[in-house]
């Protein structure tokens, strides 16, 4: 009997030994994963009204978050009204990946704000095409320059946020709410 | 056996024959406990067939006299043993001890595995939760039911999200121990709760203090045991079913269990719980997107001798939780606009639906052990087990994304367990261990999101010892050691300009093995070697009262999340990184029990001290402005940390009213920088009444009021970060108050019951309503409280049926 039982026991152990020891054999190098949802690049392209040459602002950081983005920030032209767009994309992907294919797919989650710095004389208004719900998505604009002058002009992308808030349709961010997918500020100069 | 048997008989047949009568005679004798030997009180022996019976006294002796001559049955029975029957042939006065199966109630005895963890033979500083009330917690989470105990609280992310906090420590500082196998299930993640189903567990003890060596020695805040209910070695069958019904959240939840058991050992056991919970609710608004569901099951056989047994059991806890939605923003900005909000962004009514972020969590553990009883030497024991924890961490996404996991990782551990339990040395009780550990970590990478942490794998090996000594009636030592060998080897990618900011081209340069567009893959491989030890002392004065005097080490490897972490981390739209160069922590840990009761007052004060060397703390350091906008950078770094206080309880009862207090104290310093340690419980106090009358069928009612006083000691955390006026376009420089405490609050709780008796079935009717006043407030310790207030008035009725 009792050998019988060492027996049992000590099959036990190696069979408890031989599942552990045959364990995770995962010494494969792992994948690499290339974030999908990456946004590197904005650009607001904007066309002078009556025709000219087509001017781009970008914001490009292709290297990870936070290393050195690259900005560009040309000058506009005073009393001039142009018509913009803001186009996102994921530059690490090749061909580039337009991400605002993306955001006009899912209008009713997105809205894109424009915040002009009161020193600055620019008044964005929205132009594109309504979503399901009435609401603009901000792709498309109009932006009127006044005199001479400069200051902060900053481009908000906002996902899931409150789009039937006061003044949201105009263009008001206080009281959307929201995540903040993209917070992009140039610094413009009107000449 | 046959041989004895027939003796027998052959004394019954000749028993017959010499009949005559004296009936003067004197059976007399001790009755103990087989296992302890400890002498059984109010045993019945009787004489069977005659109308004679005695108690067995305090030291378990009876005596009956004026027995006749002859043969008589002599039976012993105790509420808690399995009856026994002893035929005798009296001649002359004689002297009859009985060893009873004793313990069907407590049970540690007989189960598989003996005495799980005696806190009687060893000096550790512990508090014990018994069925009874953790009954009172069949709906909520294991975080919630531990910090009934004074000195243990829990760190929150939402509401059922619950870690607890052992006197100041949490997360990898803390063991989860279930049913005797140490939790794996990624236990690093400050947002990642204990997968335990409280209805599984019989008795939960918290060790405060690394001297619980058997389980690991990485316990710098505590152990947490939970035991489950064992099966008796007799025919019986037990089971209980709990059904909760809660107001807030409008769901509940229903637990089952049952037991089948033979004398012969053999014992199947089964045990279940669903829960179902809609959103939450703070006084003002729905919390949109709290509502959870859980699935537990366990399942065990076995065959449990008294000087053997194996045994099988599996465990599924499954679990899927709502994260508060208004929780989830963008960067710093979203982050002030939610600080200085009074109410969340996202209130919607009430709904079942949870939807992104949530977790999905499953985590499964089966095992098997055995053990064997040695003559002169003692239980040997082996017990292998593997767990799998599967976590998915679903986000807010973009372009159809949503149903992808952001985070999908997968966690398996196998264990291998030997032990030695030496008892034959007289006043010795030693234990003797070998653990081996196989873990590895594999993160799915078609979620479209860079690991968190990385695919890696660990290897442990432990060994221990640990013994206990009994030098007199008075005085007990004990004393224990264990070394842990720890090594990881992890593959993992960084972003080439993070690898070199961070200086790692240069310090390991050895670690880089390819690249991949702007990633680098690296295999960062390190080696811990822990050392941890306990002494201690327990004197018993001579009215009971108990001194314990405890010192401990303990020593942790850093974890996964604290070497690895690279990424934004939602819950307060930080970036966190880990550090490569980070060492073990040590702990050097003094603890004090003293407890004891006078007449209707008893007590338990347990002041403790607590020095940490290159303790781990994560730390703002500066801000990093990305394209999504500005988020404050969190870095691991090491420090000297120094943790005291005191954590005491004390009841006293009146006549039908009983009174019962707890508060605990915790002040925790990083003594390099001389600043407050984040996240230390505040002076918290639990004051509880409760009238109770046995005759109405055990009703009681009874008031809980709990204080958590404002934290005042906390690191200023706090940054300064440019926002955009939306309204002016400027920007303005704000700074960020992720640093200051909420206020101080009071909550008023009430419970009430009744018990009914029919036959072999017992039914209880509970009332319990939590925060009765409907009271608005935040916790500290609540990682979501920049963004909603706590959950309020919640009324919930429990019925339980044991059969």
């Amino acid at each position: 009997m009792k050998t019988m039982k060492t027996i049992k026991l000590l099959s036990l152990g190696l069979l408890a030994t031989l599942v552990f020891s045959a364990c995770s054999d995962d010494d494969d190098a792992p994948q690499v994963i290339n974030e999908e949802e990456v946004i590197t690049t904005l650009k607001l392209k904007l066309t002078p009204e009556g025709g000219g040459e087509i001017i781009t602002f970008t914001y490009r950081d292709l290297d990870g978050d936070g290393s050195n983005p690259e900005i560009t920030s040309p000058s506009l032209s005073a009393n001039t009204t142009y018509t913009g767009r803001v186009e996102f994309l994921n530059e690490l992907e090749d061909p580039a990946e337009d991400i605002t294919i993306e955001v006009l797919e899912e209008a009713e989650e997105h809205q894109v704000f424009y915040i002009v710095e009161d020193s600055l004389n620019a008044i964005p208004t929205y132009t594109g095409a309504l979503d399901n719900d009435g609401n603009p998505v901000g792709v498309e604009f109009s932006l009127a320059i006044g005199d001479a002058s400069q200051g902060n002009f900053t481009v908000f992308l906002i996902h899931e946020g409150d789009k039937n808030a006061p003044g949201a349709s105009e263009g008001d961010l206080t009281e959307v709410g929201g995540e903040t997918d993209i917070e992009v500020t140039f610094n413009v100069t009107v000449e | 056996m046959y041989q004895k048997s027939i003796l027998l008989c052959l004394f019954i047949f000749f028993s017959f024959v010499t009949q005559a009568q004296d009936c003067e005679l004197t059976i007399s004798g001790k009755v103990i406990d087989i296992h302890d030997k400890s002498p059984l009180f109010g045993a019945v022996v009787q004489l069977v067939g005659l109308n004679k019976g005695v108690y067995t006294d305090k030291n378990g002796f009876y005596k009956i006299e004026g027995v006749c001559e002859g043969e008589v049955q002599l039976k012993v029975s105790h509420p808690f043993c399995e009856p026994e029957t002893k035929s005798i042939n009296l001649k002359e006065n004689r002297q009859i001890n009985f060893k009873l199966e004793h313990h069907l109630e407590e049970l540690n005895e007989v189960l598989l595995k003996g005495k799980l963890y005696n806190n009687e033979s060893n000096s550790s500083i512990s508090n014990q939760i018994k069925t009874q009330e953790l009954e009172k917690f069949s709906n909520a989470s294991l975080g919630d039911a531990l910090k009934s105990i004074s000195g243990v609280s829990s760190l929150n992310t939402g509401n059922s999200i619950v870690k607890p906090i052992i006197q100041g420590l949490h997360s990898s500082r803390v063991l989860v121990i279930n049913d005797n196998v140490r939790l794996h299930d990624q236990q690093w993640g400050v947002d990642h709760a204990p997968n335990v189903d409280i209805n599984s567990a019989a008795n939960i003890t918290v060790i405060k203090g690394a001297s619980a060596l058997k389980y690991g020695g990485d316990a710098i805040g505590g152990t947490i045991v939970i035991e489950p209910q064992k099966a008796p070695i007799k025919d019986t069958i037990m089971g209980k079913t709990i059904l909760n019904a809660s107001s807030n959240g409008r769901g509940g939840n229903i637990s089952t269990s049952f037991i089948k058991a033979k004398s012969s050992g053999f014992n199947y056991r089964f045990q279940g719980s669903l829960k179902r919970l809609g959103d939450l609710e703070a006084p003002d608004y729905q919390l949109t997107n709290t509502g959870q569901r859980e699935n537990n099951l366990s399942l065990g056989i076995g065959l449990n001798k008294i000087d053997y047994g194996i045994d099988f059991s599996y465990r599924l806890t499954n679990s899927e939780i709502g994260i508060l939605r208004a929780s989830h923003i963008g960067n710093a900005r979203d982050l002030v606009n939610s600080i200085n909000r009074q109410e969340p962004f996202f209130i919607e009514d009430f709904s079942y639906t949870i939807d992104n972020p949530k977790q999905e969590v499953t985590h499964q553990i089966y095992k098997l052990e055995t053990f064997k009883k040695i003559k002169n030497l003692g239980e040997l024991s082996l017990q292998y087990s593997f767990q799998q924890n599967n976590r998915l961490e679903f986000d807010i996404r973009r372009g159809g994304r949503g149903d992808t996991p952001a985070m999908d990782m997968e966690l398996k551990t196998h264990t291998l367990l030997t032990q030695l339990e030496w008892t034959s040395l007289e006043g010795f009780d030693s234990n003797f261990g070998l653990e081996f550990n196989a873990q590895n970590n594999f993160v799915n990478p078609n979620t479209g999101v860079r690991r968190l942490i990385p695919d890696y794998n660990m290897y442990t090996a432990g060994i221990f010892a640990t013994t206990a000594y009994d030098v007199s009636e008075r005085w007990d030592l004990d004393a224990g050691v264990r070394y842990d060998f720890n090594t990881i080897d992890a593959d993992k990618f960084y972003i080439t300009s993070r690898w070199e900011k961070l200086g790692y081209d240069q310090l390991f340069p050895e670690f880089e093995i390819g690249e991949d567009g702007n990633q680098i893959l690296t295999n960062p491989q390190f080696d811990y070697h822990n050392i941890s030890a306990t002494v201690g002392a327990t004197y018993t004065f001579k009215n009971d009262f108990k001194l314990i005097g405890n010192l401990s080490s303990g020593s942790r490897a850093p974890n996964p999340s604290e070497l690895f972490s690279d990424g934004l981390h939602h819950s307060i739209s930080s970036i966190e990184l880990g550090d490569l160069q980070l060492d073990s922590e040590q702990s050097f840990k003094a603890g004090v029990g003293f407890q004891g009761v006078v007449e209707k007052f008893g007590f338990n004060i347990q002041p403790y001290i607590n020095y940490i060397e290159d303790f781990i703390v994560l730390e703002p350091n500066g801000i990093e402005t990305t394209i999504r906008g500005a988020f404050p950078v969190y870095e691991y770094r090491q420090t000297n940390a120094r943790l005291y206080g005191i954590d005491v309880s004390a009841n006293y009862s009146f006549n039908n009213l009983e009174f019962l207090s707890n508060f605990a104290y915790v002040n925790g310093r990083d003594v390099e920088q001389n600043e407050a340690l984040i996240n230390m419980p505040p002076f918290n106090v639990s004051n509880t009444i409760t009238y109770s009358k046995k005759e109405w069928n055990n009703f009681y009612v009874s008031l809980n009021s709990q204080l958590v006083t404002q934290q005042n000691e906390f690191p200023d955390n706090n940054f300064r970060t440019d926002i955009v006026n939306t309204t002016s376009g400027e920007f303005e420089e704000v700074e960020v108050d992720v640093s200051s405490t909420p206020e101080a609050y009071h909550l008023l709780n009430f419970s009430s019951g009744l018990d009914f008796d029919f036959n072999k079935t017992k039914l209880s009717i509970n009332v319990m309503i939590n925060n009765v006043l409907n009271t608005n407030y935040r916790d500290y310790l609540n990682r979501l409280r920049f963004y909603a207030d706590e959950v309020g008035t919640n009324a919930m009725l429990q019925l339980k049926l044991n059969y």
